[in-house]
């Protein structure tokens, strides 16, 4: 199965999986003259945050589109949220080839859980779990994949929505967020969200977290998706913008509290 | 089954297009003591024939919990059923440590059987002898499945293997029609009857066979001696003596319409004897 080749190094099947080597060519962790590990890396090409929150009906996850290479907003159209199987949706921050590859590695997963065709299907609590291994297991080679996932699916009315990050924590929460988004946003669903909240309310809270990211979060652009997740299945809109208000009196001058700041 | 010149190697075709190794290994299983499969919409029954290679020695362990909601039961080489357990029980920590969630029991099938069919096909190996009925729970309910030698699987109603699995084949085929809608207490009650057609001179008790249950909401249990004694007894009785027996925990004499002793012995003749009120019609 899949995800037996992820469990270390130990068996021969790991050597030729995506966990010990990058996607393009091999490379090992071992080798007969250890050389010094210049394993931990430095993300490239970034998305910034994902919001995501429990509403009556399933999950919300939001996000910008925005692909950044260091301080230069690089890459405008990227779609950091993904739909994993049909009850699932994945959103991520950080870098995005690793992303990437997640995408890859979950769609392996969940075609060979279709390929079973016995009605058994991986839930997104399983998707989550198995994310998590992944994501530690990396760590733990010094070869993190830098990555901050949020996921978010229904399974027989029961929703879940949960975060793990690059080092391997994991957890499940009504909302979370990730990046900026745990300094800007989370704070205002602490706030104002509250349980079974309808679709317009929990889109309403989301675009109002989203615009304070874009006002206050130098990697973030107007211009963001949405993800939904029901029982009826799933659907990501197509890239949208919000009315920005930049004559606000928090605007007007900025360093009224500190003289001397910018 | 006769000697010929084909039936060394496991990696040899006969001309008739067999592999007799494999054949043989099936045999294997048909001179093992019985085990017996059940199933119903939420329950499904494992119960075994448990024969002592002497009047000294313990019976063979043939009855095994692989997690919380799959078990087995073996017939043929248990020392081969041991490995195979050890292996499925692995396969199904790994699943739960990587995915929090139970093994379906029909991928787990799937998974013993690839492993059987290897060796079958490799000159150094040699086949399983040991045939599995796994009960097991996925996403849909509960299932039976019989796990063979020659890497085949098959789901099941209800299934008999090992020696005078027969005689329990066709007390399951009389019945199975019903077993469907049965309770828990019923389904035991036709493994028990059918544990009885496979034992056929000897008296069943709880020091020769052994039940296993697992269901819905009900982790995989093998029954301990005391429960399975009163449920021997119980059998003679009839349905009432059941609900008695359920309520107490114990067998309840007073209402047995024939006097019973402690091993619940009668000489299970297949045919209803003049004493008992029809059980077998149930």
């Amino acid at each position: 199965m899949a995800w037996a080749k992820e469990n270390g190094g130990n068996n021969k099947a790991a050597e030729l999986n995506y966990v010990d080597r990058s996607l393009d060519g091999p490379s090992h962790n071992f080798s007969l003259m250890p050389t010094p590990s210049k394993h931990t890396q430095y993300p490239y090409v970034t998305g910034s945050s994902v919001l995501g929150i429990k509403y009556k009906d399933g999950i919300l996850l939001a996000s910008d589109t925005a692909g950044c290479y260091g301080s230069t907003v690089r890459y405008k159209s990227v779609e950091r949220l993904k739909r994993i199987g049909d009850n699932t949706i994945l959103g991520a921050s950080g870098e995005i080839s690793d992303f990437q590859a997640i995408t890859n590695l979950l769609d392996e997963l969940i075609t060979e859980d279709w390929m079973w065709d016995d009605g058994n299907k991986l839930g997104p609590f399983e998707i989550h779990n198995y994310l998590n291994r992944v994501m530690y297991n990396r760590r733990n080679k010094f070869d993190p994949l830098w990555n901050s996932l949020v996921l978010g699916g229904i399974k027989k009315g029961k929703k879940y929505l949960g975060m793990v990050s690059m080092i391997g924590v994991h957890f499940q929460d009504n909302h979370v967020a990730t990046g900026f988004g745990n300094h800007l946003a989370r704070p205002i669903f602490r706030d104002e969200w509250k349980e079974d909240m309808t679709l317009e309310e929990g889109v309403k809270l989301l675009e109002k977290c989203l615009l304070v990211l874009f006002y206050r979060d130098r990697s973030a652009i107007n211009k963001f998706q949405m993800a939904n997740v029901t029982e009826g299945g799933i659907t990501i809109t197509e890239p949208f913008a919000l009315k920005v208000n930049w004559e606000l009196e928090a605007f007007r001058n900025p360093t009224k509290g500190a003289e001397g700041s910018w | 089954m006769f000697r010929n010149q084909y039936d060394t190697d496991v990696t040899t075709w006969s001309p008739a297009g067999r592999l007799h190794q494999v054949e043989y290994a099936m045999e294997a299983v048909k001179q093992g003591s019985a085990a017996i499969g059940l199933r119903s919409k939420t329950y499904v029954v494992l119960a075994t024939v448990n024969k002592a290679s002497s009047e000294l020695s313990a019976h063979q362990k043939k009855l095994f919990k692989i997690d919380n909601h799959i078990g087995i039961a073996m017939a043929g080489l248990t020392a081969d059923g041991r490995v195979l357990s050890r292996y499925m029980r692995s396969e199904c920590i790994n699943h739960h440590f990587v995915f929090e969630s139970p093994l379906p029991v029909g991928r787990l099938v799937v998974q013993v059987a690839d492993k059987a069919q290897v060796c079958t096909q490799r000159s150094w190996k040699r086949p399983y002898g040991v045939g599995l009925l796994v009960a097991g729970l996925d996403e849909a309910g509960p299932h039976l499945y019989y796990n063979c030698p020659s890497g085949n699987y098959a789901e099941y109603h209800a299934f008999a293997i090992g020696s005078r699995s027969q005689a329990a084949k066709t007390y399951l085929e009389r019945k199975f029609e019903t077993f469907m809608e049965c309770t828990k207490e019923e389904l035991i009650r036709h493994a028990l009857f059918a544990v009885k057609e496979s034992l056929q001179e000897e008296e069943l008790s709880s020091g020769n066979c052994g039940v296993a249950v697992v269901g819905i909401d009900e982790p995989f249990i093998v029954l301990d001696p005391k429960t399975l004694q009163a449920y021997i007894e119980a059998l003679d009785s009839g349905k009432d003596e059941m609900q008695t027996m359920e309520e107490t925990g114990t067998d309840d004499r007073q209402s047995s319409q024939v006097p019973q002793e402690g091993t619940g012995s009668r000489g299970i003749s297949v045919g209803a004897s003049e004493d008992t009120p029809t059980d077998m019609e149930t």
